[in-house]
């Protein structure tokens, strides 16, 4: 008998029943495809500029920092401000998806692709941000490759302010809408941390040592 | 990892004049309580949401077989491999047939319980391969040749000056006058360390917090990015997880997310949540070629349909470990196998057998503690107490205590002799320790009055007493 077969005999004899009729397999296949909403906090709600704002108080309360910018062109300007604010150098990896900004002009040495060890700044968009706890949504591909959020010590991740959500589960809605899922789909709050040393909380263990959001307003006015 | 919990008496007695690890578990109310207790307050719905993750496992484990199967069916269509292992046994043979079959010869790690339980390590290093160890605590304990003390924090034992030595020994291409006397010094150079290994492994091995149905995918939760790196840079990255980890969808997760980082460190959430789908897609620029689950039961299936079942609704928070008072006390070696606490003292014996895990069940008070904080509201104390009757019924406790519990068992069914008893022993121990207050010793009960004397009973009993005044 193979290891499979026999797991599941286990499982279906200690449940005292044999294997699920297809009625049941399909009972459990609609809950599957039509996924319910059990419990969501109240701090989700609200008016899609309360979750923007919630987002950002979120992002800062996580011990990221948060930049907030009126338009699409002002985020390159944003990361430059942000490397000469951390006396980094002009120079960042960024990904692909973000090949149309305009660079140009900025004084930022960027390069397209994914992150290795030598790069110390990764810029990278967000599929949208979670107001419930200030958290990223980032998909993996080959537009935005998911080195870049891990190895740079200083990631940057840009989010426009009509893609912030209130909970997890608006953030799968967006996720799902966009088909099969991606290899990874990567949820950051905050910079990597650890307090495995005398349970002593310290930024940067092998994460980025610093997250920057920078929060897009690309809402119409009144909207 | 071998278990030693036959030795948990002797394990406690050393831990209990260890001054190392008392320091280190004093802190644990300083910490976790304190934090788990603000997290909670500042969500309203986390009584809601205890009652929600419960029904979803619950749901979940009843139909467990479909779960895993449709589990199975959508990550290989999402391109992954799934290998099924009954035991510790056929879970190492299969990861480590992963790693020959991909020509491995560094391994990186993330935090895996599973990966504990199964002994990987060792194997894989009896079979030439070499794992490196990449969350913190488990880096530091691997470099000390140890097992962990705690789940979520597994180095909690050791201070600042353990790890120290520990770096010292290990990093010796470093300076060896270098300052680590700061746990950032200690923390910047495991970094670089590790940075090493994780550009150079060949296969990267992590647990999984979920499995997930609807998608096929698993789930890490971490905070240090360690699973990430260990999961992204490799050509293969292999998940073990035990069976009762699948849930059904995306949704399903997110509110049992929302109860693990607030039960376990106090967070809202931890920092990195990542969900994997298969290997790289053919565009991808990063990602590993190869993406493997190894599903282990080792006794889950046979906890299903009994007194055990609940215990597989566990998320591996912690939190009845850092509110129990005997694991306060103890620490998490003592209980001698990879679960401590009182989630530990269930699992032990179902895992390595009655006869090994006894002493664990009997090591708790049944405060209840444990059960009040469980976010998946397990009833600890009371699968304890399951385990405990099976012990007597199999024979496994000492003559002694078995008599003891027969004669009392039989006196506690009959009210008349269990009172005449009482009321006789009131009398006489009262009578023995007339005007001390106590009695420093007693024939029968030296493992008690070893250290502590018998306070004297009043003489009467409180049922006499009570009958008394309601005559009055």
């Amino acid at each position: 008998m193979s290891p499979r077969t026999a797991i599941l005999d286990g499982i279906r004899r200690s449940l005292k029943r044999g294997a699920l009729p297809p009625c049941e397999y399909d009972r459990l296949n609609r809950r599957l495809a039509a996924p319910d909403t059990a419990v969501v906090p109240v701090r989700s709600g609200g008016t899609h500029a309360e979750k923007v704002e919630r987002f950002a108080a979120m992002v800062v309360e996580m011990q990221a920092s948060l930049d907030r910018v009126a338009s699409a062109p002002a985020v390159i300007s944003a990361v430059a401000a942000i490397l000469a604010a951390f006396g980094l150098p002009p120079s960042v990896v960024a990904a692909p998806a973000l090949e149309d900004a305009p660079w140009a002009g900025s004084g930022l040495t960027v390069r397209f692709g994914a992150a290795t060890a030598a790069d110390p700044v990764s810029v990278t968009p967000a599929l949208c941000g979670v107001a419930e706890t200030g958290t990223l949504v980032l998909l993996s591909g080959p537009e935005s490759p998911t080195t870049l959020n891990f190895l740079p010590d200083l990631h940057i991740a840009v989010v426009a302010a009509s893609a912030i959500v209130g909970s997890y589960e608006e953030a799968w809605a967006r996720v799902r809408a966009r088909g099969a899922l991606s290899r990874t789909v990567n949820w950051i709050t905050g910079p990597s941390r650890t307090a495995d040393i005398e349970q002593t909380l310290l930024l940067g263990a092998h994460g980025p040592r610093r997250l920057h959001v920078i929060l897009v307003d690309d809402r119409q006015p009144g909207a | 990892m071998h278990p030693r919990s036959r030795a948990f008496r002797a394990n406690a007695a050393k831990a209990l004049v260890d001054p190392g690890l008392q320091a280190a578990l004093g802190k644990l109310k300083a910490g976790f309580r304190i934090k788990r207790a603000a997290a909670v307050a500042r969500l309203p719905e986390f009584e809601a949401l205890r009652d929600a993750g419960k029904a979803i496992k619950d749901h979940t484990l009843a139909h467990l077989d479909a779960y895993l199967e449709t589990f199975e069916t959508r990550a290989i269509a999402a391109g992954g491999q799934v290998h099924w292992a009954r035991d510790a046994t056929e879970a190492r043979a299969a990861v480590l047939a992963i790693c020959r079959a991909a020509g491995a010869r560094t391994v990186t790690k993330g935090k895996s319980m599973v990966a504990e339980e199964i002994g990987l390590n060792e194997h894989l290093e009896a079979n030439g391969l070499t794992p490196v160890e990449t969350d913190l605590g488990e880096y530091i304990i691997q470099l000390r040749h140890e097992g962990p003390s705690h789940i979520v924090v597994p180095a909690i034992h050791l201070d600042r000056h353990a790890v120290a030595d520990a770096f010292r020994a290990a990093h010796r291409e470093r300076a060896p006058e270098r300052d680590l006397s700061e746990p950032r010094a200690m923390l910047d150079e495991a970094r670089e360390e590790l940075r090493r290994h994780f550009l150079a492994a060949d296969v990267g091995i992590t647990g999984a917090n979920f499995l997930i149905a609807e998608t096929g995918s698993t789930a890490i939760v971490t905070n240090e990015g360690n699973g990430d790196l260990t999961q992204t840079l490799p050509r293969v990255h292999i998940v073990v997880a035990g069976i009762e980890k699948v849930v059904p969808t995306l949704n399903d997760a997110a509110v049992l997310i929302r109860l693990l980082a607030r039960s376990a460190t106090g967070q809202e959430v931890s920092v990195y949540t990542t969900f994997s789908t298969g290997p790289r897609r053919r565009e991808d620029l990063d990602g590993p070629e190869e993406f493997h689950v190894v599903l282990l039961d080792n006794g889950r299936s046979a906890m299903l349909g009994g007194p055990f079942q609940d215990m597989l609704r566990c998320i591996r928070c912690a939190a009845c470990i850092n509110h129990c008072p005997v694991y306060g006390t103890v620490g998490g070696h003592a209980y001698g196998w990879v679960y401590p606490g009182p989630m530990g003292a269930v699992l032990t014996p179902a895992q390595v057998g009655l006869a090994e895990g006894r002493e664990l069940v009997e090591a708790s008070t049944l405060c209840g503690r444990c059960e009040q904080v469980c976010p998946m509201r397990i009833p600890l104390p009371a699968m304890l107490r399951h385990w405990r009757e099976r012990a007597f019924e199999r024979h496994l406790v000492p003559t002694r205590q078995h008599w003891g519990l027969m004669v009392w068992g039989f006196a506690a069914r009959r009210p008349w002799l269990y009172h005449t008893a009482m009321r006789t022993a009131a009398w006489g121990l009262a009578w023995l320790a007339r005007g001390s207050g106590g009695l420093r010793t007693l024939p029968g009960i030296g493992g008690w009055t070893a250290s502590r004397d018998l306070p004297a009973p009043a003489g009467r009993t409180f049922r006499d007493q009570w009958t008394q005044r309601l005559r009055r």
